[in-house]
């Protein structure tokens, strides 16, 4: 395969910046709304007829990879394809409501996330669903701040949270910043929870034991039910990391396997986009004992058939505005909607089958399996950040590196449900090609790419965090 | 591979070192904890002043890879800090038992409890 990504430079410079390409001094309108101190005569703002405009960002588009350039298996990102129909959803007109309209003028945006609720509660295996948390990240913490609300609220003080090794470094954080002292578990040399380990770690002061099921090796906790045993007797809860659902929709559930309390990211399991796609949803679904702690407002049905706001009776407050990002939220739900209950459950069979069919192309070891969505092979004796730069050129994007840390020079591999075969081929291709390749070869990549290997060191050591940083080079 | 273990250091099992200098000690991390580290990227001391209990985190090391917390070796109060990190953290990763000390501390008690550098290089293997 040969592939060269387009890089638009002037003198050696990349695309540049819109101010760089001519400006124009614009008088600004005097109303006299505003003191003489607070404003300006005139503004400089770029001056591009339309044509230039949409070139350069289509150039800046052209330099850049995404889901929609080619494989983008970043292994625990789950980087699906956002179908545009949930974006034109989106776009209605209609869907941009202010959240603070009668509710009586917005029935139709509460019967959405009313519905949303419900679909996620049944996919989860959940009693009740807010919606409200921003981000996966901050799902997790307002699932610890439910936990810990909970505890109190019985009496019982409770100052650890228990972790496996393996899991996401978000989970963590999440329970640092909620006050917990951190205790990790070491994992069992299948890569899995150790039961004995376990037993030894929860005690009286243990508030939740955080889990994501398939693990982040891809593996499926077998002993789900006696680790759930083990924690619910000492007390605890058991949280679920919803980084990895995509392996068990219509499959499995972790309220069946006694999970208390998860959250779902939907930029991985229901495609709507990450990070730079705009803002996230990391809605958090709890049983009904853990009901009455969850963040207000939520939405409910009245006797009327009509949706109505509410405050749980023990709330922990608000942890953003309203709902949360109602136009992620409406995406998720579109996309739920759209495939039902068996498109999802074969969303999920697919992205198995997938990393399955990818595991078996590639010429590196996979240390660890029977797997599910992913896979962590090792690069051996190769730097897989090396590796990952090198893939760069064979016009995929590479796995996560380096993580988890039990497998040496790591490279978790997610190609998702979209990837077709074809793709799947063409990313086993790009690694096979890169672990017959030397040291040599390795360190000077990437040399296709628009951006060459960008210097991290000196990035970290002296940031250039704003245009400004240019003017004073 | 082959890491520094200087014979006139004491060190302590979460890779800091520590040696004494005229009734002070000085200490830092390890040659071995720096190349795990990888580049150094930014270094956060202690006021100096601060009393310090042994195994107390005293500072923040970061590198490209990892945040990690820098634990003190052995009790005391902080005399010295080598400010010249903050502009060139790089001296950790050159010259991690020269250039590259972290702090001096006016100690309370002696570094008996430490491990030799035979034990430490045991540790590391």
């Amino acid at each position: 395969m040969n592939y060269s990504q387009a890089r638009w430079s002037e003198d050696d410079r990349y695309e540049p910046l819109l101010s760089e390409k001519g400006n124009r001094e614009v008088a600004v309108d005097e109303d006299g709304l505003l003191p003489d101190d607070l404003t300006r005569d005139t503004v400089e703002l770029p001056a591009l007829e339309e044509p230039e405009l949409a070139r350069h960002y289509t150039r800046l588009s052209q330099m850049n990879y995404g889901v929609e350039s080619g494989p983008f298996p970043l292994g625990s990102c789950t980087m699906k394809y956002n179908p545009k129909f949930t974006e034109d959803l989106a776009a209605l007109p209609s869907a941009a409501v202010h959240p603070d309209r009668d509710e009586g003028t917005v029935q139709g945006l509460l019967g959405v996330m009313h519905g949303l609720q419900d679909y996620l509660a049944r996919i989860g295996g959940m009693d009740a669903v807010t919606l409200q948390p921003p981000a996966g990240a901050a799902g997790e913490f307002a699932g610890v701040l439910v936990a810990k609300a909970y505890h109190e609220h019985n009496g019982d003080q409770r100052s650890e949270i228990v972790i496996p090794d393996s899991a996401h470094g978000t989970n963590f954080a999440s329970a640092a910043m909620a006050g917990f002292d951190v205790v990790e578990l070491p994992s069992a040399e299948d890569g899995r929870v150790d039961l004995d380990a376990l037993e030894s770690a929860v005690s009286e002061e243990t508030a939740a034991l955080m889990l994501t099921n398939p693990n982040t090796l891809g593996l499926f906790e077998r002993d789900i039910e006696a680790i759930a045993e083990i924690v619910h007797d000492a007390g605890g809860l058991l949280y679920y990391d919803g980084a990895n659902l995509n392996a068990l929709l219509g499959q499995a559930r972790p309220g069946d396997m006694g999970f208390d309390i998860m959250h779902y990211n939907v930029h991985k399991t229901f495609a709507t986009p990450h990070g730079g796609g705009g803002p996230g949803a990391g809605p958090v679904g709890v049983v009904s004992e853990l009901a009455p702690f969850l963040p207000a407002p939520r939405v409910r049905k009245t006797e009327g058939e009509t949706v109505e706001r509410f405050d749980p009776e023990h709330t922990i407050g608000k942890v953003h505005g309203f709902e949360g990002n109602w136009l992620v939220l409406l995406k998720t739900y579109a996309y739920i909607a759209r495939l039902g209950d068996d498109g999802l459950a074969d969303a999920s069979a697919k992205a198995v089958l997938n990393a399955n069919y990818l595991a078996e192309q590639i010429d590196y070891e996979v240390p660890f399996g029977p797997f599910h969505h992913e896979f962590v092979a090792s690069a051996g004796e190769q730097d897989a950040a090396d590796v990952a730069k090198r893939m760069l050129d064979y016009g995929v994007h590479p796995p996560t590196t380096k993580w988890p840390e039990i497998v040496d020079e790591a490279l978790m591999t997610e190609p998702t449900e979209v990837e077709t075969t074809r793709s799947l081929d063409q990313l086993a291709e790009a690694f096979n090609a890169v672990a017959g390749e030397d040291d040599e070869t390795l360190e000077s990549a990437p040399s296709e790419t628009a951006a060459r290997r960008i210097d991290q060191v000196a990035a970290a050591r002296s940031p250039r965090l704003s245009w400004q940083a240019l003017d004073e080079e | 591979m082959s890491f520094d273990i200087p014979e006139d250091c004491r060190y302590l099992a979460s890779h800091e070192w520590a040696r004494e200098e005229d009734g002070t000690v000085r200490i830092g991390i390890s040659d071995f904890a720096q190349d795990e580290l990888g580049d150094v990227v930014f270094v956060e001391l202690p006021d100096e002043g601060e009393e310090l209990d042994r195994e107390d985190d005293f500072g923040v090391i970061e590198s490209i890879k990892a945040v990690s917390d820098i634990y003190a070796p052995l009790a005391g109060t902080v005399t010295a800090t080598n400010d010249v990190l903050l502009d060139d953290p790089e001296l950790v990763n050159d010259d991690p038992y020269g250039e590259g000390w972290m702090i001096e501390l006016d100690p309370e008690e002696s570094l008996d409890h430490l491990l030799s550098p035979d034990e430490y290089a045991d540790q590391i293997e």
